[in-house]
């Protein structure tokens, strides 16, 4: 936690703590109970059998992506892996479309094609949302690949988990990041768990941040449940890869509180430690104790926001449930572009 | 007003589970993440925790019920100033209400299950002149692919691939190629001659020997506004990446609902080289024509190979380019033209012949031709169509052929199993069945991989004296 004692000496230099002014933070407090209330009425509409299929929560580790929004600029790009609700909301995606793709309406991101694993925004340049672990990863590099071509001084957030992290096509995408000089963070979201296998069962060497010594990409770890110390990071990494020095490494400890998806029986770590986590290192209580602790907001202001994150959430759901579902006609489109019926002509069955 | 707690889903295929355990009892206060209770489902024992704070009103379903059906109502929670006694009121409403739903959607199903039986009931056979029929004509563009008076040249396949290339590049200063031993060694089979000297290292890029991560930055680079060229040293090696060309190339544009895709070209040899044995020779055309999202295009001549691949390059969407390294070194008459495409979907008819159609693409032709002049000796007129591309696919073409010869010999080097001609055939007896006099037989590459052995590998590999003796089959002569 960002001391009191720092918070008071940053207040005195007009700001609140860390590097972040009261602004800030009241909008970091507000961007990470959006996912967090967002990813809760998700997990009712899924009990509800209003979602179906996989979906991955982000309750947790919300400070990860909040920090690192907040060192991004407009233009950067990036991609994700499937628990990506929280990246989407983070860079600003409308979450009346992120709620109505889970629940497969029209009205979502994908017109209700692609899911809670895969959505995308090239207006906010949200790449996804991949289905197969590890598979981001080279996209992620290949987008750096992109921008560095175009020269356009962009960087590109690749974020993958501690379980994609033991994936072969990291350590190739790592060899030629490097090699090449790519404007790419690589972002190992480490909340510990490959879906059921610990770290520790999965993981011979637990220093995630130094899997790019190899290749020598600079990592650094990062407390993920402290959204200053990981907008620091960011910024670094970012002024990293801007610079022209390529690639640059976050491994990004954090933890999640649900499931690895709905249907986890949860039996491979206990209840006391899920608890544990969340009473002393929750991102989002941490924030809220240093805005009222150095008197940045009062009871009053955090019920407001609260108040008006609940009412975003909630019409997100209504959106979610009140679109209706896709056309039938869209079984046929966007399987090319200029959208040449070429599925159709596939179908002799009914000629 | 009291809000009921419903049965949760807890995985993608559950309907019911058991209600193991109460964790909370009735005027308990709950907040948001608190365990209610254990669920067990089909696959686990689950906890179900609160989503809302509030007080437990009341218990509707006992601990160690079995078979509750997701979406029954399990509790009721109290907000703040609320009894017991709103319960009542509100529960028996609800439930009224979702009786009415349920016997609704219980008729619905009878009518939509009675409906499928009468669909059920033979279809009477269609007769020639039926209207359904008339509207089926194929209708083949059999345009030619270059104006008459047209100047040739002679080159190999080889060198027209380069030439495709280097005009695209010239033309698209977005459109890059990388791969193995693409730059300074000039092409592993020399496609990329010369290539490095005209773009420079920025946009003709030699890879490391990895498969799966430099197709993943390519995926990446289209999605980021380029328009890579993927060269595979061979086919046989894109196995390592088929992950990235289906699920990440192929698939997005139809993921994002149209917002995003990837136009880029995957390109290399593919089948039987010769004395590589069986992990160096294998035809992918059949893997890659059952994916919708990629389109697939398999070369014969020199001139498709050059006018196909600008249009591949051209394409917004992922094309796979089909190659053979003994097709590199043939040469053939491509038209001196300023900017020479072929359009995908569009067969080209090599011979024209009323007693059988041949059906091929790619190397396959190579034995589809020789036997056409083998069999002319004989008398039979064979219809030689080269499909081009395998998705789109030009039925049409062949179908207007086999209306016309009424029997249909399919060929390629490719596995039987699951064949482009097994495809064919279906299409065929789908769409001109009262057209044939016999069934339509594929020639194929034999069941086995590749063998090694020089005598072996003449056995198992595709040749003209088996599509000869397939014609003679269909024609009964």
């Amino acid at each position: 936690m960002a001391t009191r004692k720092s918070a008071a000496q940053d207040k005195a230099a007009g700001k609140a703590s860390g590097s972040a002014s009261a602004d800030e933070l009241k909008s970091y407090y507000r961007d990470m109970l959006l996912i967090r209330r967002f990813e809760e009425k998700a997990g009712q509409l899924y009990g509800m059998g209003l979602i179906g299929g996989f979906c991955h929560l982000y309750i947790g580790q919300e400070a990860v992506v909040v920090g690192l929004e907040a060192a991004a600029e407009e233009g950067d790009k990036r991609v994700t892996s499937y628990r990506d609700h929280g990246h989407m909301l983070a860079c600003g995606m409308d979450p009346d479309g992120v709620m109505a793709e889970l629940t497969g309406r029209e009205g979502g991101y994908s017109k209700g094609k692609g899911g809670s694993m895969h959505m995308f925004s090239k207006e906010k340049h949200f790449y996804g949302g991949h289905g197969i672990v590890g598979a981001q990863v080279p996209i992620g590099a290949g987008l750096a690949f992109a921008d560095k071509y175009l020269d356009n001084n962009r960087v590109t957030f690749t974020y993958f988990g501690d379980g994609a992290a033991n994936q072969g096509q990291v350590y190739e995408t790592f060899n030629m990041a490097a090699l090449w000089k790519l404007p790419v963070i690589f972002v190992i979201e480490n909340n510990q768990y490959a879906m059921g296998t610990a770290q520790v069962r999965s993981t011979s060497s637990a220093d995630l941040y130094k899997r790019g010594e190899a290749f020598g990409i600079p990592g650094e770890l990062v407390d993920g449940m402290d959204v200053l110390a990981v907008k620091e990071a960011g910024e670094k990494a970012v002024a990293h890869c801007r610079s022209g020095k390529g690639p640059y490494i976050l491994e990004v400890k954090t933890y999640r509180y649900r499931g690895h998806s709905m249907s986890d029986p949860a039996k491979y770590r206990t209840r006391e430690e899920v608890q544990k986590m969340r009473e002393e290192k929750d991102a989002i209580e941490r924030v809220r104790v240093m805005l009222l602790d150095g008197k940045h907001a009062s009871e009053d202001d955090l019920k407001a926001i609260d108040k008006e994150i609940k009412d975003v959430v909630s019409k997100s759901a209504d959106f979610a449930k009140d679109s209706p579902e896709p056309d039938p006609s869209e079984l046929w489109t966007d399987i090319y572009a200029r959208d040449s019926p070429q599925g159709a002509a596939l179908e002799t069955g009914d000629a | 007003m009291p809000t009921e707690v419903l049965m949760p889903a807890l995985s993608p295929t559950m309907e019911e589970g058991t209600l193991a355990k109460w964790l909370v009892k009735e005027g308990d206060t709950v907040s948001s993440g608190d365990i209610l209770a254990e669920i067990e489902t089909d696959k686990a024992t689950m906890e179900f925790e609160a989503v809302e704070e509030g007080v437990i009103g009341k218990l509707l379903i006992s601990e160690g019920s079995e078979g509750v059906k997701v979406n029954t109502p399990i509790a009721v929670m109290l907000e703040e100033g609320e009894s017991a006694e709103d319960i009542a009121k509100s529960g028996s409403d609800e439930a009224a209400e979702a009786e009415d739903a349920g016997s609704k959607s219980g008729s619905e199903e009878k009518t939509a299950e009675s409906g499928k039986t009468s669909d059920k009931a033979p279809a009477k056979a269609k007769s020639k002149g039926d209207a359904k029929e008339e509207d089926d004509i194929p209708k083949p563009d059999q345009t030619p692919d270059w104006p008459d008076g047209t100047k040739m040249r002679t080159q190999t396949v080889r060198e027209a691939l380069r030439d495709a290339m280097a005009e695209e590049m010239r033309r698209d200063p977005n459109v890059y190629l990388m791969g193995e031993e693409v730059a300074e060694y000039q092409g592993a089979y020399k496609i990329s001659q010369g290539l490095l000297d005209e773009f420079g290292g920025k946009r003709v890029i030699d890879t490391p020997i990895t498969e799966h991560g430099f197709t993943g930055i390519a995926v990446g680079a289209a999605f980021g506004g380029l328009r890579p060229i993927v060269e595979f040293m061979t086919f046989n090696f894109a196995m390592q990446a088929i992950d990235q060309i289906v699920n990440s190339a192929a698939k997005t544009l139809y993921m994002s609902g149209g917002q995003m895709g990837a136009p880029m070209v995957f390109r290399g040899p593919n089948g039987a080289a010769a004395r590589v044995g069986a992990q160096h020779s294998q035809d992918y055309a059949a893997w890659y024509a059952h994916i919708p999202g990629l389109k697939v295009v398999q070369p014969y001549s020199a001139a498709d190979a050059k006018g196909l691949l600008k249009t591949a390059i051209r394409d917004p969407n992922p094309v796979i380019f089909l190659e053979n390294e003994i097709m590199y070194g043939k040469s053939f008459d491509v038209p001196v033209l300023e900017d020479f495409t072929v359009p995908f979907g569009k067969a080209k008819i090599w011979r024209e012949g009323s007693d059988v159609t041949i059906v091929s693409w790619g190397i396959g032709m190579t034995y589809a031709l020789e036997a056409a002049d083998r069999l002319a000796e004989d008398g039979i007129e064979a219809e030689v169509i080269d499909l081009r591309t395998l998705r789109p696919i030009d039925y049409d073409t062949v179908l207007a052929s086999v209306q016309k010869t009424n029997r249909c010999v399919t060929v390629e080097e490719g596995f039987p199993v699951a064949s482009i001609g097994n495809h064919l055939s279906a299409v065929i007896m789908t769409r001109a069945f009262d057209y044939l006099d016999a069934p339509v037989l594929n020639c194929t590459g034999k069941d086995v991989p590749m063998p090694y052995a020089a005598n072996l590998e003449k056995l198992a590999l595709l040749n003209a004296d088996e599509v000869v003796e397939a014609v003679h089959k269909v024609t009964y002569r």
